[in-house]
């Protein structure tokens, strides 16, 4: 087993880690205390560990722990402040796009992704499944998990 | 009032800040990891296995073969456990197998220090196989020479009942008979989060189970009989879970993990499945073929419906006949007044098990009848609503099976409202006499389900409130919170009915069997109905003993009170408050001489079972060269009687809507027919709908009030699956004429039926 040393922010918080160089950022997340992080398949098909590497949505599970080093992460868990709840977050409590939860930390980080890359433009609904097609939801079938999104971005009109 | 409101979902902000813990979020130190060692073959027998070279792995502590494990045949529907004999379910596996019998079964585990080397032991522990032959299909499952995959042979059961009249005899009154052959794929739930379990021993005799189970007291009573342990050793604890859709309405994993840190003399063991295994060796929905016959008068009288239904239950019985058995009985409630006759058949097969999935074989029947209700609609000529209008059940009409009457019906007022929502009227006259490549179609299909399983099972739940010192309630329930809701509905309720803000009452959403009053669990669109009565009481007990303790406090009398927005109010004139509650609760707990901790514990039997209804509407277009299908706007319409919370009620919808479009248009497990090896078991290849998928889903809502129900309320949980994959064919079969009778319709389907019917 070889091990490394890698250091990253998670959360604006500072960690350095010994790790297995085999282990994916997702056990390593886990293992922290980010369990946010869930694993639904393990291979990146189904976005449940998207976390924010650089601001880049990523599947944590197929990312490996040794590229986050010296990278910033960010994970659902640090996105709500002094107990207020990031936009994307509050969206989803108010739209109802809540479920069983397990995809909603990984949709929460990549509707903020999202968010922060069309800040200055208008969105079509189109687009917003589009740029959620990673994250698989098998509770709502997606209709309310739009209709948050659509509370938080400049919705433009459809054609 | 709570009830009817939309307040923020009990676990919301849990969910979105990550907060909330699944099983896999508990980690105990020294935990040891265990993995399946599973056939390669469809079916045969082991001939030998080796596991030297896996023992010999450092890190791996041990390995069990079906040498090792209790000579005990147990069945793992989550059923209750039933005092009659013949209703008790098919016990027919042991933990692990020497007669493999689908591709995927497990002969052996593997215990070790880590998931990975656990893992690769698993490889390498050497079996040689006897192989079988192996039988897939129905017709392969019930030859006359066909393998015998258990000792009794392939067919579980069979049922049949002829209701409201004689079939013959109403056949020969119709004017119109159509006929018409039906399949439904294996589809499977596809819950976010795998099946996993973990278990410990916190003494010589105590086991604690953590699973994620949608039915921890059912799941308690299992993992005791597959062990052959007093069930009262077994403790089982369920936090939240990640989805389960009647996946973990059935006990997969908890006997072995009990077992396995039985055998480790107590160390926490954990079993988590991948979604490669959960897709093949967890549960999956039945796949049926079936033959229907619809007869009806040219002035639009239903006459009789004529189902015969063969159902495929894979290698183990699991739920096996209880789920045509179910579909059919359930389905009696939507034309009431004519004849029903209905056969089933479930066998065995060397393909995976399958077990309750959400809506539990209505999906299947309903796909059938509502596609013949279609065809005998075309063929007297009449519109397809307008025919179901005049045959679906209104309010009391008596249920010939069940020979109950029907006291809340709204599926007349569901069909108006979705025909006006859809424009149904116009767009028929619109969509008439299509030539082109690409062609419109409007479909309509309507369901009856019901709430719980009485009488069939019996309906039992729990509830218990306990006032805080601070005036805020405390609520626990045997009932499972798995996504749908439920604990905030039941707040709402409690809420409702004890006159405290909605945000005063804490439900404590983990099941714990050794504290959490008795239920069964979260399956059968149960819980909302039958759960509501244990609630109601529990609140009037528990507000009865407040007023009381007010009465020795003040010494007014208690009739003359009650409870409004938390705090003691005169009854007659509520803006005079007497006391708050947390002043109640505190002398309650801490004066020397008066009081107690105030609490109620209820248990409840429900004896009736509401049925629901709904139904859908599709405006597709279908492009024929292409052979692909585009929903341009779908609605389902319900009546779930008084709607508790719109906002999750209508989330219940969109995700049975989300699902049905998956099963109408893309799933299908693929399982060759020759080795019973299943071809995609992944989440890329076994294609549920992503976001670009799913159309815009729309649902309304008929708010009937339905007598029997504590709230007027009934079932919503699986109802929106059943009818949007009927709805879809009879859309197509408007659009191009051509009768797709099996789903999913995929463009490789809908070319074979397009060429075979010469559009293209």
């Amino acid at each position: 087993m070889q091990k490394q040393t890698i250091s990253l922010t998670v959360n604006d918080k500072k960690f350095t880690l010994d790790i297995d160089v085999r282990q994916s950022l997702a056990d390593v997340l886990r293992k922290q205390g980010f369990t946010s992080v869930k694993q639904g398949c393990g291979v990146g098909e189904c976005g449940a560990c998207t976390v924010l590497v650089d601001d880049m949505a990523v599947d944590s599970c197929i990312y490996l722990a040794v590229w986050a080093d010296n990278k910033k992460v960010r994970t659902t868990e640090g996105e709500c402040r002094n107990g207020k709840l990031s936009p994307v977050q509050q969206a989803y409590v108010d739209a109802g796009a809540v479920q069983c939860g397990f995809c909603t930390p990984g949709l929460v980080m990549t509707t903020t992704s999202f968010l922060e890359r069309n800040r200055d433009r208008k969105v079509t609904r189109e687009e917003i499944r589009t740029g959620h097609a990673g994250n698989l939801c098998r509770c709502t079938g997606y209709e309310t998990i739009v209709k948050a999104v659509e509370k938080i971005v400049d919705v433009a009109e459809e054609e | 009032m709570a009830v009817g409101k939309s307040p923020v979902r009990k676990d919301a902000v849990a969910k979105v800040t990550g907060k909330a813990r699944y099983t896999d979020d508990f980690i105990m130190p020294g935990m040891l990891h265990a993995k399946y060692v599973r056939s390669p073959v469809g079916h045969g027998i082991v001939k030998s296995l080796d596991a030297k070279e896996a023992l010999a792995l450092p890190g791996v502590e041990a390995v069990f073969t079906y040498e090792d494990v209790p000579d005990i045949v147990y069945a793992t529907a989550g059923h209750p456990f039933s005092l009659e004999v013949d209703h008790q379910d098919v016990a027919d596996r042991k933990l692990l197998t020497k007669h493999v019998r689908y591709h995927g079964d497990e002969v052996a585990i593997v215990v070790a220090r880590d998931p990975l080397t656990a893992e690769e032991a698993a490889r390498k522990v050497k079996v040689e196989y006897e192989e079988f032959p192996v039988c897939v299909t129905h017709e392969a499952a019930l030859a006359h020479d066909a393998p015998k995959i258990h000792a009794g042979g392939n067919v579980i059961k069979s049922h049949s009942f002829e209701v409201g009249g004689n079939l013959d005899q109403a056949l020969s009154e119709s004017d119109v008979v159509v006929e018409g052959e039906f399949k439904t794929p294996v589809v499977q739930h596809c819950h976010m989060e795998n099946h996993t379990a973990y278990a410990y021993m916190d003494d010589h005799e105590h086991i604690v189970v953590v699973s994620s189970t949608q039915i921890p007291h059912i799941c308690r009573r299992i993992v005791g009989e597959a062990l052959g342990i007093s069930w009262g050793r077994v403790r089982v604890i369920k936090p939240y879970i990640g989805g389960g859709f009647g996946n973990k309405q059935d006990v997969v994993l908890e006997p072995m993990a009990a077992f396995l840190t039985m055998k480790m003399d107590g160390a926490p063991v954990k079993l988590e499945l991948n979604r490669e295994e959960c897709l093949v060796s967890t549960r999956t929905r039945h796949s049926t073929k079936s033959r229907c016959r619809i007869g009806a008068t040219r002035d639009g009288a239903l006459k009789g419906i004529d189902l015969d239904l063969v159902s495929n239950t894979g290698a183990y019985a699991s739920h096996g006949h209880s789920i045509p058995s179910a579909g059919g009985a359930k389905s009696v409630n939507l034309y009431p007044r004519n004849v029903v006759k209905y056969s089933a058949l479930t066998h065995y097969a060397n393909i995976p098990s399958a077990g309750a999935m959400r809506a539990y074989g209505s999906p299947q029947v309903i796909f059938a009848i509502e596609s013949a209700m279609e065809d005998a609609a075309r063929a007297i000529g009449m519109d397809s609503v307008d025919f179901r209008i005049r045959n679906v059940a209104r309010e009391q009409d008596v249920n010939p099976l069940s020979q109950k009457k029907i006291s809340s019906a709204g599926i007349c007022e569901c069909l108006e409202k979705g025909r006006k929502m859809i424009g149904w009227d116009e767009k028929r006259k619109q969509y008439a006499d299509q030539t082109g490549d690409v062609r419109r179609g409007l479909g309509v299909a309507c369901f009856s389900y019901g709430s719980g399983t009485y009488p069939v099972c019996v309906e039992i739940a729990g509830c218990r409130l306990i006032l805080n010192q601070d005036g805020s309630v405390h609520m626990q329930l045997g009932a499972t919170e798995i996504g749908q809701g439920s604990d905030t509905a039941f707040a709402q309720m409690a809420a409702e009915t004890l006159g405290v803000d909605y945000d005063k009452i804490h439900v404590v959403s983990t099941q714990d069997t050794d504290v959490s009053p008795f239920d069964t669990g979260a399956y059968a669109s149960r819980q909302s109905y039958v759960v509501a009565p244990a609630i109601r009481k529990a609140a009037l007990e528990l507000k009865r003993k407040i007023l009381g303790h007010v009465r020795e406090m003040t010494g007014k009398a208690a009739e003359g009170m009650t409870i409004a927005g938390g705090k003691i109010v005169n009854q007659n004139r509520p803006e005079r408050v007497v006391l708050d509650l947390a002043e109640v609760a505190i002398d309650a707990y801490y004066h020397k001489q008066r009081g107690g901790q105030l609490t109620a514990d209820v248990s409840h039997k429900t004896r009736t079972n509401a049925p629901s209804y709904g139904c859908t509407f599709v405006d597709l277009e279908v492009d024929v060269p292409m052979c692909k299908v585009k929903i341009n706007q779908i609605i389902n319409v319900h009546d779930a009687g008084v709607i508790i919370h719109p906002l999750l009620a209508e989330g219940q919808v969109h995700g049975g809507m989300g699902m049905a479009v998956g099963m109408a248009l893309f799933e299908e497990l693929l399982i060759d027919p020759k080795s019973g090896w299943v071809h995609n078991s992944n989440l890329l290849d076994y294609k549920i709908p992503t976001f670009v998928d799913i159309p815009n889903l729309e649902c309304a809502f008929v708010e009937t009030v339905e007598p029997t129900s504590a709230y007027g309320h009934k079932s919503l949980g699986e109802p929106p699956i059943i009818s949007p994959a009927p709805a879809i064919r009879n859309a197509i079969l408007d659009a191009t004429g051509v009768a797709v009778n099996e789903a999913p319709m995929t463009p490789k389907v809908l070319f074979r039926h397009f060429s075979q019917a010469g559009i293209i």
